[in-house]
């Protein structure tokens, strides 16, 4: 295994420690903890009564719309991240077109925001 | 003698050994300081409110944390009857695994980081991100109403300040120029005119970048004011309703371990990580042990500094409503961050160092 992925290697061995401390707090109490189910203690939690339909109803349609808008902008940091480090590591006379062209793509999307912004997309009424 | 120890631990068994054994001690240290840091914040709460808090465990209440695990561990695991059991059951692990798996790349003293990769920040954001599956698998998989909403509230309110924090990050990006934790601290060194958080002249910028890191981490780790997914006067508990005994110990493990990792976080990015707030020329002299003792020193000083920021805003400030976090996060924080990101780049590249 080459050295560059060598440095990940301990991420993973940390991800699998962490699972297995995670499972054992878990087996832990389901060993020492006492069991008596019991349909009352079993059901979903109501306020006072039997809960009469499936929990996983319709929902409001903004959360949607609020993931959506999320994507774009996370894509858009996403894209942000290489730019910002390679952007001082180029010779001195390309940086101004680097960054003119990264504000020229930033400037096309806050238009879109502004568009979403004058929309109502981010009111929460 | 020497030579063959140190042969053994080049081999491949040496290296895994050394490096299980590092993961223990960050795991370990970090379950540990969690225990008091929970204590701590129950404490500065009841402060605020001229309580006295837990004191019957222990002195001062000090082992408060431990028989709290002890009753955990001791209660019932209860899985209501309609839920998805393997979901269930895999949602408090999911948060857990990855609040701690975050900590792998967090360099705690010169030298002293578990792996030492150079998209360090990138790992972070990436793993925060990922912190939303755990909340939005329990209050789907409780099959109850209460989960159901909070997991909603949470997953929305956790994206939308996301992306403000993403914007924060890259402005650091851009002032250090790599994305690796250990380069992004030693950027910071000499005194705390250098923190990225009061260097001057960006200091007009990135100032107020840190507050609203700050705020953003709050509403990230669904802490009060921004814990509507836990507003227990109209949800009860959130997504967390559902859960009792070590599944819920998880849940709340891996909320306070990323409220650490958030305070971690600032500390390495605005406030230089393990460096002193002065220079430290006489450390040349030191061992290298002793210089990263030292520099772990400070770095523990910051993030408790940044966990009792996180416990008085829990104590004083009034909960906000859901459409004000929102318009928080989506007309405020994002603007502003934005237009940051394009005047530390102008800065960068038209500056007066370039």
């Amino acid at each position: 295994m080459n050295g560059f992925l060598l440095q990940y290697l301990p991420i993973v061995i940390f991800l699998g420690i962490a699972t297995v401390l995670g499972l054992g707090f878990i087996l832990a109490a389901a060993i020492l903890a006492p069991k008596a189910p019991d349909p009352e203690k079993l059901s979903a939690y109501e306020c006072g009564f039997n809960a009469f339909d499936d929990a996983r109803m319709k929902f409001d349609v903004r959360f949607y719309l609020v993931s959506i808008l999320f994507i774009i902008f996370d894509l858009e940091v996403a894209f942000l991240f290489p730019w910002a480090v390679s952007l001082m590591k180029l010779p001195q006379e390309v940086q101004p077109f680097a960054f003119w062209s990264m504000m020229t793509f930033l400037g096309v999307l806050t238009v879109g925001f502004i568009y979403e912004w004058k929309k109502g997309a981010l009111e929460w009424e | 003698m020497t030579s063959t120890a140190l042969d053994f631990w080049a081999t491949p068994l040496g290296w895994t050994l050394i490096t299980v054994g590092q993961i223990l001690l960050v795991v370990i240290g970090v379950l540990l300081s969690l225990a008091f840091l929970l204590l701590a914040d129950r404490k500065i709460w009841a402060g605020v409110q001229m309580r006295k808090g837990p004191n019957v465990v222990g002195p001062f209440g000090l082992f408060q944390s431990f028989a709290d695990f002890f009753k955990f561990v001791l209660k019932e695991i209860v899985i209501p009857s309609g839920a998805d059991k393997v979901v269930f059951i895999a949602a408090p692990l999911i948060s857990f695994i990855l609040a701690f798996g975050a900590w792998a790349v967090i360099p705690f003293a010169p030298g002293w980081v578990v792996s030492n990769i150079n998209v360090g920040v990138l790992y972070l954001f990436a793993i925060s991100s990922l912190g939303v599956y755990g909340i939005i698998m329990g209050g789907w998989a409780s099959n109850s109403k209460y989960p159901f909403l909070g997991s909603l509230r949470s997953a929305a309110q956790m994206v939308s300040y996301e992306v403000s924090l993403g914007f924060i990050i890259i402005t650091v990006i851009l002032l250090s120029g790599s994305m690796n934790l250990q380069t992004i601290v030693e950027h910071q060194a000499g005194g705390f005119w250098n923190w990225h958080a009061f260097a001057l002249p960006t200091i007009i910028v990135m100032f107020p970048m840190m507050v609203i890191f700050f705020i953003s981490a709050l509403a990230e780790t669904n802490r009060p004011p921004f814990d509507l997914p836990e507003a227990e006067s109209e949800l009860v508990a959130g997504y967390q309703v559902e859960y009792s005994s070590t599944p819920y110990l998880l849940f709340m493990i891996g909320e306070y371990s990323n409220i650490v990792l958030m305070c971690a976080m600032i500390s390495l990015l605005f406030f230089g990580g393990w460096q002193a707030p002065f220079p430290t020329p006489f450390l040349e002299a030191w061992s290298p042990t002793a210089v990263s003792l030292f520099g772990f020193l400070w770095f523990a000083i910051k993030i408790v500094f940044w966990f009792f920021m996180f416990a008085m805003a829990k104590a004083i400030v009034p909960r906000y409503r859901y459409d004000q976090l929102m318009r928080l996060g989506w007309k405020v924080f994002l603007p502003v961050s934005l237009v940051a990101v394009m005047l530390i780049a102008a800065w960068r590249v038209f500056g007066p160092q370039a």
